[in-house]
Protein backbone atom coordinates (compact mmCIF):
# COMPACT_ATOMS: atom_id res chain seq x y z
CA UNK A 1 0.00 0.00 0.00
CA UNK A 2 1.03 4.03 -1.30
CA UNK A 3 2.33 5.74 2.24
CA UNK A 4 -0.36 8.23 2.96
CA UNK A 5 -1.04 11.29 4.94
CA UNK A 6 -2.34 11.04 8.68
CA UNK A 7 -5.65 12.88 9.44
CA UNK A 8 -5.30 13.93 13.07
CA UNK A 9 -8.42 13.30 15.67
CA UNK A 10 -10.49 15.97 16.01
CA UNK A 11 -8.91 18.29 18.28
CA UNK A 12 -8.88 21.96 19.90
CA UNK A 13 -6.21 23.13 17.93
CA UNK A 14 -3.99 26.26 20.22
CA UNK A 15 -4.49 29.75 18.72
CA UNK A 16 -2.32 31.41 20.99
CA UNK A 17 1.56 30.78 22.42
CA UNK A 18 1.13 29.27 25.94
CA UNK A 19 3.33 27.46 28.90
CA UNK A 20 0.32 24.70 28.72
CA UNK A 21 1.35 21.26 28.05
CA UNK A 22 0.32 20.66 24.60
CA UNK A 23 -0.03 17.11 22.78
CA UNK A 24 1.53 16.42 19.05
CA UNK A 25 -0.45 14.68 16.54
CA UNK A 26 1.82 13.40 13.68
CA UNK A 27 0.73 13.74 9.42
CA UNK A 28 3.08 10.95 8.86
CA UNK A 29 2.86 7.33 10.35
CA UNK A 30 5.40 7.19 13.07
CA UNK A 31 7.15 3.67 13.52
CA UNK A 32 4.50 1.13 15.32
CA UNK A 33 6.65 0.57 18.74
CA UNK A 34 6.25 -3.33 18.19
CA UNK A 35 7.89 -3.08 15.15
CA UNK A 36 10.87 -0.94 16.47
CA UNK A 37 14.63 -2.77 15.76
CA UNK A 38 17.11 -2.50 18.06
CA UNK A 39 18.57 0.35 16.41
CA UNK A 40 15.41 2.22 16.10
CA UNK A 41 15.05 1.81 19.65
CA UNK A 42 19.11 3.20 20.19
CA UNK A 43 18.33 5.91 17.88
CA UNK A 44 15.65 7.59 20.65
CA UNK A 45 18.75 7.24 23.21
CA UNK A 46 16.01 7.88 26.32
CA UNK A 47 14.04 4.95 25.90
CA UNK A 48 10.77 6.47 27.18
CA UNK A 49 10.53 8.88 23.85
CA UNK A 50 8.76 5.33 22.23
CA UNK A 51 5.52 6.69 24.15
CA UNK A 52 6.37 9.66 22.06
CA UNK A 53 4.92 9.77 17.93
CA UNK A 54 7.24 12.39 17.08
CA UNK A 55 10.05 10.37 18.51
CA UNK A 56 8.64 7.42 16.38
CA UNK A 57 8.20 9.09 13.56
CA UNK A 58 12.05 10.69 13.19
CA UNK A 59 13.13 6.92 14.22
CA UNK A 60 12.45 6.45 10.59
CA UNK A 61 16.01 7.98 9.94
CA UNK A 62 17.76 6.50 13.37
CA UNK A 63 21.29 7.73 12.31
CA UNK A 64 19.83 11.57 11.79
CA UNK A 65 17.63 11.29 14.87
CA UNK A 66 20.19 10.18 17.47
CA UNK A 67 22.84 12.54 16.60
CA UNK A 68 20.49 15.12 16.63
CA UNK A 69 19.22 13.99 20.02
CA UNK A 70 22.70 13.84 21.40
CA UNK A 71 23.55 17.52 19.96
CA UNK A 72 20.28 18.93 21.31
CA UNK A 73 21.43 17.26 24.89
CA UNK A 74 24.88 18.78 25.16
CA UNK A 75 23.56 22.30 24.25
CA UNK A 76 20.79 22.56 26.26
CA UNK A 77 22.14 20.06 29.56
CA UNK A 78 25.87 20.71 29.79
CA UNK A 79 26.40 22.21 32.87
CA UNK A 80 29.80 23.52 32.84
CA UNK A 81 29.86 26.74 32.76
CA UNK A 82 28.36 29.09 29.72
CA UNK A 83 24.91 30.29 29.77
CA UNK A 84 22.43 29.78 32.34
CA UNK A 85 19.89 26.54 31.85
CA UNK A 86 17.24 29.12 32.39
CA UNK A 87 18.70 31.60 29.68
CA UNK A 88 19.65 28.77 27.11
CA UNK A 89 15.94 27.63 27.36
CA UNK A 90 14.75 31.39 26.64
CA UNK A 91 16.91 31.31 23.37
CA UNK A 92 15.08 28.45 22.66
CA UNK A 93 11.56 29.91 23.50
CA UNK A 94 12.44 33.09 21.52
CA UNK A 95 13.32 31.10 18.57
CA UNK A 96 10.19 29.20 18.48
CA UNK A 97 8.12 32.43 18.83
CA UNK A 98 9.83 34.29 15.89
CA UNK A 99 9.32 31.26 13.81
CA UNK A 100 5.91 30.34 14.78
CA UNK A 101 6.52 27.06 16.67
CA UNK A 102 3.48 26.83 19.10
CA UNK A 103 4.30 23.86 20.79
CA UNK A 104 8.11 24.21 20.93
CA UNK A 105 7.32 27.43 22.68
CA UNK A 106 5.06 25.86 24.91
CA UNK A 107 7.89 23.27 26.23
CA UNK A 108 10.74 25.92 26.11
CA UNK A 109 8.58 28.62 27.69
CA UNK A 110 8.08 26.36 30.44
CA UNK A 111 11.20 25.16 30.83
CA UNK A 112 12.62 28.67 30.85
CA UNK A 113 10.15 29.68 33.56
CA UNK A 114 11.13 26.86 35.81
CA UNK A 115 14.70 28.05 35.79
CA UNK A 116 14.73 31.67 35.90
CA UNK A 117 11.36 31.76 38.52
CA UNK A 118 10.33 35.07 36.04
CA UNK A 119 6.88 33.47 34.71
CA UNK A 120 5.52 36.88 34.31
CA UNK A 121 9.04 38.02 31.49
CA UNK A 122 8.68 34.61 29.91
CA UNK A 123 4.75 35.19 30.13
CA UNK A 124 5.15 38.90 28.02
CA UNK A 125 7.65 37.28 25.60
CA UNK A 126 4.44 34.64 24.38
CA UNK A 127 1.77 37.55 24.79
CA UNK A 128 3.23 40.06 23.07
CA UNK A 129 6.76 38.62 20.97
CA UNK A 130 9.60 39.14 20.42
CA UNK A 131 9.96 42.29 21.09
CA UNK A 132 8.59 42.66 24.43
CA UNK A 133 10.58 44.20 27.04
CA UNK A 134 11.99 41.56 29.53
CA UNK A 135 15.06 43.46 30.86
CA UNK A 136 17.81 44.22 28.71
CA UNK A 137 20.04 40.70 29.55
CA UNK A 138 17.14 39.03 28.41
CA UNK A 139 16.35 41.66 25.59
CA UNK A 140 19.89 41.13 24.48
CA UNK A 141 19.12 37.51 24.30
CA UNK A 142 16.19 37.49 22.93
CA UNK A 143 16.99 39.78 19.76
CA UNK A 144 20.60 37.91 18.86
CA UNK A 145 18.32 34.86 18.78
CA UNK A 146 15.39 36.60 16.69
CA UNK A 147 18.43 37.45 14.42
CA UNK A 148 19.85 34.38 14.09
CA UNK A 149 16.17 32.66 13.26
CA UNK A 150 15.69 35.48 10.06
CA UNK A 151 16.75 34.19 6.72
CA UNK A 152 18.98 35.82 5.71
CA UNK A 153 20.70 35.88 9.08
CA UNK A 154 21.03 39.64 10.46
CA UNK A 155 22.77 38.53 13.35
CA UNK A 156 25.84 40.36 13.72
CA UNK A 157 28.60 41.89 15.83
CA UNK A 158 25.96 44.77 17.52
CA UNK A 159 24.70 41.46 18.06
CA UNK A 160 27.89 40.18 20.17
CA UNK A 161 28.88 43.75 21.53
CA UNK A 162 25.01 44.19 23.55
CA UNK A 163 25.79 40.25 24.77
CA UNK A 164 28.93 41.39 26.33
CA UNK A 165 27.49 44.32 27.71
CA UNK A 166 24.98 42.08 29.26
CA UNK A 167 27.61 40.35 31.10
CA UNK A 168 28.22 37.28 28.61
CA UNK A 169 31.53 35.65 28.29
CA UNK A 170 32.51 33.97 24.93
CA UNK A 171 31.47 30.80 26.09
CA UNK A 172 27.82 32.02 27.07
CA UNK A 173 27.49 34.00 23.73
CA UNK A 174 28.49 30.64 22.00
CA UNK A 175 25.48 28.66 24.12
CA UNK A 176 23.11 31.59 22.76
CA UNK A 177 24.25 30.64 19.32
CA UNK A 178 23.86 27.05 19.66
CA UNK A 179 21.03 27.07 21.56
CA UNK A 180 19.31 29.33 18.64
CA UNK A 181 20.65 27.19 15.84
CA UNK A 182 19.52 24.51 16.98
CA UNK A 183 15.83 25.58 17.98
CA UNK A 184 16.11 26.53 13.99
CA UNK A 185 16.39 22.94 13.53
CA UNK A 186 13.69 21.58 15.70
CA UNK A 187 11.05 24.35 14.97
CA UNK A 188 11.31 23.35 11.13
CA UNK A 189 10.36 19.50 12.04
CA UNK A 190 7.61 20.20 14.85
CA UNK A 191 6.06 22.51 12.45
CA UNK A 192 5.85 20.16 9.40
CA UNK A 193 5.25 16.87 10.27
CA UNK A 194 2.68 17.72 12.49
CA UNK A 195 0.96 19.69 14.61
CA UNK A 196 -0.36 20.95 18.23
CA UNK A 197 -3.71 19.99 20.06
CA UNK A 198 -4.44 21.23 23.91
CA UNK A 199 -3.75 18.10 25.85
CA UNK A 200 -7.34 16.22 26.32
CA UNK A 201 -8.67 16.85 30.06
CA UNK A 202 -8.06 14.16 32.16
CA UNK B 1 33.19 13.41 -0.59
CA UNK B 2 35.65 15.61 1.05
CA UNK B 3 34.24 16.49 4.56
CA UNK B 4 33.43 13.20 5.81
CA UNK B 5 36.42 13.24 8.11
CA UNK B 6 36.99 16.73 8.53
CA UNK B 7 34.65 18.94 10.97
CA UNK B 8 32.91 20.97 8.70
CA UNK B 9 31.56 23.43 11.28
CA UNK B 10 35.24 23.74 12.35
CA UNK B 11 36.18 24.32 8.37
CA UNK B 12 33.60 26.86 7.32
CA UNK B 13 34.22 28.64 10.62
CA UNK B 14 38.35 28.76 10.10
CA UNK B 15 38.58 27.34 13.91
CA UNK B 16 42.71 26.51 14.26
CA UNK B 17 43.45 23.96 17.07
CA UNK B 18 44.50 26.25 19.44
CA UNK B 19 42.34 29.42 19.01
CA UNK B 20 39.91 30.48 21.55
CA UNK B 21 36.82 29.23 19.59
CA UNK B 22 38.29 25.89 19.58
CA UNK B 23 38.63 26.05 23.35
CA UNK B 24 35.05 26.92 23.44
CA UNK B 25 33.86 24.19 21.00
CA UNK B 26 35.56 21.80 23.17
CA UNK B 27 33.49 22.50 26.09
CA UNK B 28 30.41 21.26 24.71
CA UNK B 29 32.31 17.99 22.92
CA UNK B 30 29.36 16.31 22.26
CA UNK B 31 27.35 18.87 20.52
CA UNK B 32 30.46 19.25 18.92
CA UNK B 33 31.18 15.70 17.46
CA UNK B 34 27.35 14.93 17.43
CA UNK B 35 26.91 17.91 14.28
CA UNK B 36 28.89 16.42 12.55
CA UNK B 37 27.85 13.01 13.15
CA UNK B 38 24.52 14.74 12.00
CA UNK B 39 26.31 15.91 8.75
CA UNK B 40 27.48 12.48 7.95
CA UNK B 41 24.12 10.83 9.03
CA UNK B 42 22.23 13.24 6.26
CA UNK B 43 24.94 13.94 3.60
CA UNK B 44 27.17 10.09 3.63
CA UNK B 45 25.06 7.68 5.32
CA UNK B 46 25.64 4.17 6.06
CA UNK B 47 22.18 3.28 4.72
CA UNK B 48 21.50 5.60 1.46
CA UNK B 49 17.85 4.67 1.65
CA UNK B 50 15.82 6.21 -0.35
CA UNK B 51 17.09 9.34 -0.99
CA UNK B 52 20.56 9.29 -3.27
CA UNK B 53 23.58 11.51 -2.15
CA UNK B 54 22.91 13.33 -5.19
CA UNK B 55 19.35 14.49 -4.03
CA UNK B 56 21.14 14.90 -0.44
CA UNK B 57 23.76 17.41 -2.25
CA UNK B 58 21.10 19.02 -4.27
CA UNK B 59 19.06 19.66 -1.52
CA UNK B 60 21.83 21.10 0.63
CA UNK B 61 23.04 23.16 -2.55
CA UNK B 62 19.78 24.82 -2.91
CA UNK B 63 19.19 25.29 1.53
CA UNK B 64 22.11 26.53 1.83
CA UNK B 65 22.37 28.77 -1.17
CA UNK B 66 18.48 30.34 0.21
CA UNK B 67 20.20 31.18 3.16
CA UNK B 68 22.79 33.28 1.18
CA UNK B 69 26.15 32.05 3.40
CA UNK B 70 28.30 32.18 0.11
CA UNK B 71 31.28 29.91 2.26
CA UNK B 72 28.85 27.00 3.30
CA UNK B 73 26.78 27.48 -0.20
CA UNK B 74 30.11 26.68 -1.92
CA UNK B 75 30.54 23.66 0.28
CA UNK B 76 27.60 22.39 -0.72
CA UNK B 77 27.79 23.06 -4.32
CA UNK B 78 30.96 20.94 -3.90
CA UNK B 79 29.10 18.35 -2.43
CA UNK B 80 26.71 18.41 -5.53
CA UNK B 81 29.27 18.55 -7.85
CA UNK B 82 31.26 15.45 -5.93
CA UNK B 83 28.20 13.46 -6.66
CA UNK B 84 28.14 13.52 -10.27
CA UNK B 85 25.44 15.89 -11.03
CA UNK B 86 25.59 16.86 -14.63
CA UNK B 87 26.73 20.79 -15.24
CA UNK B 88 22.65 21.23 -15.93
CA UNK B 89 21.60 19.93 -12.89
CA UNK B 90 24.28 22.47 -11.18
CA UNK B 91 22.60 25.38 -13.31
CA UNK B 92 19.18 24.45 -12.41
CA UNK B 93 19.45 24.21 -9.06
CA UNK B 94 21.59 28.07 -9.22
CA UNK B 95 18.52 29.08 -11.24
CA UNK B 96 16.20 27.35 -8.61
CA UNK B 97 17.73 28.98 -5.81
CA UNK B 98 17.64 32.90 -8.19
CA UNK B 99 14.04 32.28 -8.58
CA UNK B 100 12.92 31.10 -4.48
CA UNK B 101 15.03 34.12 -2.61
CA UNK B 102 13.05 35.21 0.24
CA UNK B 103 13.23 36.63 3.17
CA UNK B 104 11.53 34.64 6.35
CA UNK B 105 10.54 33.68 8.80
CA UNK B 106 6.48 34.37 7.29
CA UNK B 107 3.28 32.57 7.21
CA UNK B 108 0.10 32.77 8.82
CA UNK B 109 -1.31 30.92 12.48
CA UNK B 110 -4.44 28.99 12.94
CA UNK B 111 -7.41 31.97 13.07
CA UNK B 112 -7.55 33.71 16.32
CA UNK B 113 -5.66 36.23 18.20
CA UNK B 114 -1.81 35.80 16.20
CA UNK B 115 -3.66 36.61 12.45
CA UNK B 116 -2.59 40.08 12.92
CA UNK B 117 0.96 38.87 13.28
CA UNK B 118 0.77 36.63 9.78
CA UNK B 119 3.08 38.01 7.48
CA UNK B 120 2.51 37.26 3.61
CA UNK B 121 5.35 35.82 1.36
CA UNK B 122 5.81 34.00 -1.57
CA UNK B 123 5.31 29.87 -2.18
CA UNK B 124 7.58 28.39 -4.27
CA UNK B 125 6.77 26.75 -7.14
CA UNK B 126 9.39 25.92 -9.29
CA UNK B 127 9.79 27.76 -12.96
CA UNK B 128 9.45 25.16 -16.01
CA UNK B 129 12.70 25.20 -16.73
CA UNK B 130 13.87 24.51 -13.73
CA UNK B 131 11.32 21.96 -13.15
CA UNK B 132 12.28 20.14 -16.65
CA UNK B 133 16.03 19.50 -15.69
CA UNK B 134 15.00 18.86 -11.39
CA UNK B 135 12.56 16.49 -12.78
CA UNK B 136 9.14 16.56 -10.88
CA UNK B 137 10.48 14.59 -7.54
CA UNK B 138 13.42 16.79 -7.11
CA UNK B 139 11.41 19.95 -8.07
CA UNK B 140 8.74 18.40 -5.52
CA UNK B 141 11.85 18.31 -2.68
CA UNK B 142 12.66 21.82 -2.98
CA UNK B 143 9.11 23.39 -3.28
CA UNK B 144 9.13 21.91 0.37
CA UNK B 145 12.36 22.85 1.41
CA UNK B 146 11.83 26.49 0.24
CA UNK B 147 8.64 25.82 2.89
CA UNK B 148 10.92 24.83 5.48
CA UNK B 149 13.15 27.52 5.01
CA UNK B 150 11.00 30.35 4.41
CA UNK B 151 8.13 30.02 6.30
CA UNK B 152 7.46 26.42 8.33
CA UNK B 153 4.80 27.59 10.03
CA UNK B 154 2.48 27.90 7.09
CA UNK B 155 3.26 23.85 6.87
CA UNK B 156 -0.05 21.34 6.11
CA UNK B 157 -0.76 17.80 5.55
CA UNK B 158 -1.10 18.75 2.07
CA UNK B 159 2.68 19.36 1.51
CA UNK B 160 3.26 15.71 2.53
CA UNK B 161 1.02 14.61 0.18
CA UNK B 162 2.69 16.55 -2.44
CA UNK B 163 5.86 14.82 -1.82
CA UNK B 164 3.76 11.52 -1.46
CA UNK B 165 3.00 12.10 -4.62
CA UNK B 166 6.27 12.85 -6.66
CA UNK B 167 7.81 9.64 -5.11
CA UNK B 168 9.33 10.01 -1.88
CA UNK B 169 8.34 7.83 1.05
CA UNK B 170 7.11 8.75 4.79
CA UNK B 171 10.54 7.51 5.53
CA UNK B 172 12.60 9.58 2.69
CA UNK B 173 10.31 12.54 3.76
CA UNK B 174 11.55 12.31 7.42
CA UNK B 175 15.31 12.74 6.06
CA UNK B 176 14.84 15.49 3.66
CA UNK B 177 13.09 17.27 6.31
CA UNK B 178 15.77 16.41 9.15
CA UNK B 179 18.36 17.43 5.70
CA UNK B 180 16.67 21.21 5.91
CA UNK B 181 16.54 21.71 9.68
CA UNK B 182 19.66 19.91 10.30
CA UNK B 183 21.33 22.82 7.93
CA UNK B 184 19.16 25.59 8.92
CA UNK B 185 21.04 24.69 12.38
CA UNK B 186 24.59 23.94 10.84
CA UNK B 187 24.26 27.52 8.86
CA UNK B 188 23.40 29.65 11.93
CA UNK B 189 26.04 28.45 13.82
CA UNK B 190 28.43 28.54 11.10
CA UNK B 191 27.57 32.47 10.95
CA UNK B 192 27.33 32.66 14.68
CA UNK B 193 31.06 31.63 15.51
CA UNK B 194 31.92 33.23 12.32
CA UNK B 195 30.67 36.60 13.59
CA UNK B 196 31.94 35.95 17.58
CA UNK B 197 35.55 35.40 16.10
CA UNK B 198 35.28 38.55 13.95
CA UNK B 199 34.52 40.46 17.72
CA UNK B 200 37.45 38.83 19.71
Amino acid sequence: MPDTVLVPPDHTVPVAFTRAQLDWLPWLEPLMADAMTDRHMASLVDAARVKSPYFRLLARDPDALEARTRTDKDIFYNPDAGLPRAERELAAAATSRSNGCIYCASVHARHAATYSKREADVQRLLDDGVTADLGERWNAIVAASVALTATPITFGPEHVDRLRRSGLDDLAIADVIHAAAFFNWANRLMLSLGEPAAAAPA
Amino acid sequence: MSGTDTDVIDTLVGIAPGSPLDAIRARRPEARTQAQTSYRALFAPVVPGGVTAQERFAVGAFVTGLHGGAAIAAFYAAGLAASGASAALREAVDAAIAEARAQGPYGSYPAGPLSREDTAGPVYRAGANTRRVLGPRVAAAFEHMHLLVFHPRDAAPVGLQALLDAGWSTTDIVTLSQIAAFLSFQIRVVAGLRTLAGRS
